[in-house]
């Protein structure tokens, strides 16, 4: 993977998010993961082209709004782009229909090429969506909204710790990484790195189990029997419910259209 | 002198390490500040650990605050009277911000959300970390996370403080600070603790865990 993508997916700065202020960030963040996922759901479940295109557009208007990192924002949606790429080779190939054209005695499809098309659509507007909306809030912010949202208890948890551990546990890996290169350790295509590297993650893996003991062993001094409590601030206004009836209003807008009778 | 805690002929072994506590007598009384010193792996922690059943003893008793303890239903009562202050701050502050980490005891106590807010500001105040409530706790510093851990037993009002090495990795000025706010609380103490230094500037009493033994110096 190349050097620039591979930044993207293990550079973790913790909750530390670098976008400057923007119209999205007076929004409560209830209000834009409801606003997220109803866009999300509409945009994935439609069966033309037309919603998906549409649903691109928005999705560049709410990446505008939020004044996304161009750059950062670039990195990410190429990343899953990649992916994209995959299927939209693969697709015109895989589905049967009438053909389009051929290429040493394959035959590409047109559904299949419709297909891939309207994955790309759909892909790209969700994950601009999500990085405009729910991206741009702190990692906590996100466990606090979701757990006002009522959604399970256990899945908050798992993701507030997982976003507290997150840092630990990759600044471990990188303390130990770095140790390894300190002794001259460079990865090559032989046994002694594959056996190096599984040694890494092995320990990695030995470590975080051990500090997970000690983790629930602090709890458990400090009394804990089952119940995270969540302290925030957030407050619902008006100009969130004007959110969620634009969502609604799109959701009417979206039925309206035939989307999903074809 | 009130006796807090009490150990009677308390022993330990791991599988591999063997035998690390062997048949220990300790006790800690009410305004006491002993220090635990020892090598690397003579099981000081271990023995903490013991104190507030984090860990099963092989053999022997646990007294604590005037009684036997000797189920995990015991010592529910006897961590929220004896603060334990872990190694590593990061394995006690798991919450994402100070407020809702130096909460979690009282709240856990039964207090309610306001009085577990106010608990906890009136602690960090007087720690000198007014201010630090809404911060995550991850990057903070490690002198600041050192402090909030502390703010953190410190507002379940214990009686008693077990600290394990509280001064590791912090440089000289948060030691000081760590030193002055440690002696003007009325707590009694165990403290482990590699520094001389450090030891002599808040223990009462000395002593050592050598041989499974825990002696006085």
């Amino acid at each position: 993977m190349p050097q620039f993508l591979e930044h993207s997916m293990t550079a973790w700065k913790g909750q530390r998010i670098e976008h400057k202020p923007s119209l999205v960030d007076s929004f409560d963040p209830r209000a834009r993961i409801l606003m997220a996922v109803i866009f999300a759901l509409l945009v994935v479940f439609s069966k033309n082209l037309l919603l998906p295109f549409i649903g691109l557009i928005i999705a560049f208007v709410f990446a505008c709004l939020a004044s996304l990192h161009l750059k950062r924002t670039f990195r990410r949606v190429i990343a899953m782009d990649l992916f994209v790429a995959m299927m939209i080779i693969m697709l015109p190939f895989t589905v049967t229909g009438d053909e389009l054209f051929n290429v040493f005695g394959l035959s590409a499809s047109k559904e299949g090429f419709m297909l891939a098309i309207a994955i790309a659509l759909k892909a790209n507007a969700v994950v601009l969506t999500m990085l405009a909306l729910v991206g741009t809030m702190e990692a906590s912010t996100l466990g606090h909204a979701l757990g006002r949202l009522k959604v399970p208890e256990k899945l908050v948890h798992l993701l507030l710790f997982t976003v507290r551990y997150l840092d630990v546990i990759s600044r471990e890996y990188r303390r130990m990484r770095k140790a390894m290169r300190a002794r001259a350790f460079v990865p090559k295509t032989n046994v002694h790195t594959l056996r190096s590297i599984g040694y890494l993650v092995g320990m990695l893996l030995v470590r975080s189990l051990e500090r997970s003991e000690r983790i629930y062993d602090a709890m458990k001094c400090r009394g804990y029997c089952g119940k995270l409590y969540l302290f925030d601030t957030m407050a619902w206004q008006q100009r969130d419910t004007g959110l969620i009836i634009l969502a609604v209003l799109f959701a009417i807008f979206s039925i309206a259209s035939g989307a999903y009778t074809v | 002198m009130t006796e807090l805690i009490r150990t009677e002929q308390l022993s330990y072994s791991y599988p591999v390490r063997g035998v690390v506590l062997d048949s220990v007598d300790m006790s800690l009384h009410a305004g006491e500040r002993v220090s635990l010193e020892g090598s690397n792996g003579a099981g000081k922690t271990t023995f903490l650990n013991l104190l507030v059943g984090l860990n099963k003893p092989k053999s022997g008793r646990v007294f604590a605050f005037g009684k036997e303890r000797k189920i995990e239903a015991d010592f529910i009562e006897v961590r929220s009277k004896a603060g334990f202050l872990f190694q590593d701050p990061d394995d006690q502050l798991f919450c994402p911000t100070v407020l809702e980490d130096v909460a979690f005891g009282p709240l856990n106590q039964g207090k309610s959300f306001d009085e577990a807010k106010a608990i906890s500001i009136g602690v960090l105040d007087c720690l000198g970390m007014a201010g630090f409530e809404n911060r995550v706790t991850h990057q903070l510093s490690g002198g600041e996370k050192r402090m909030v851990t502390l703010a953190s037993v410190l507002a379940m009002k214990p009686d008693v403080l077990l600290l394990d090495e509280p001064s590791n990795a912090l440089d000289k000025q948060a030691r000081l600070r760590l030193i002055e706010v440690l002696s003007t609380l009325p707590q009694a103490m165990i403290i482990i603790s590699h520094e001389p230094s450090f030891l002599d500037a808040l223990v009462t009493r000395r002593t050592r865990l050598q041989g499974g033994k825990i002696l006085d110096v």
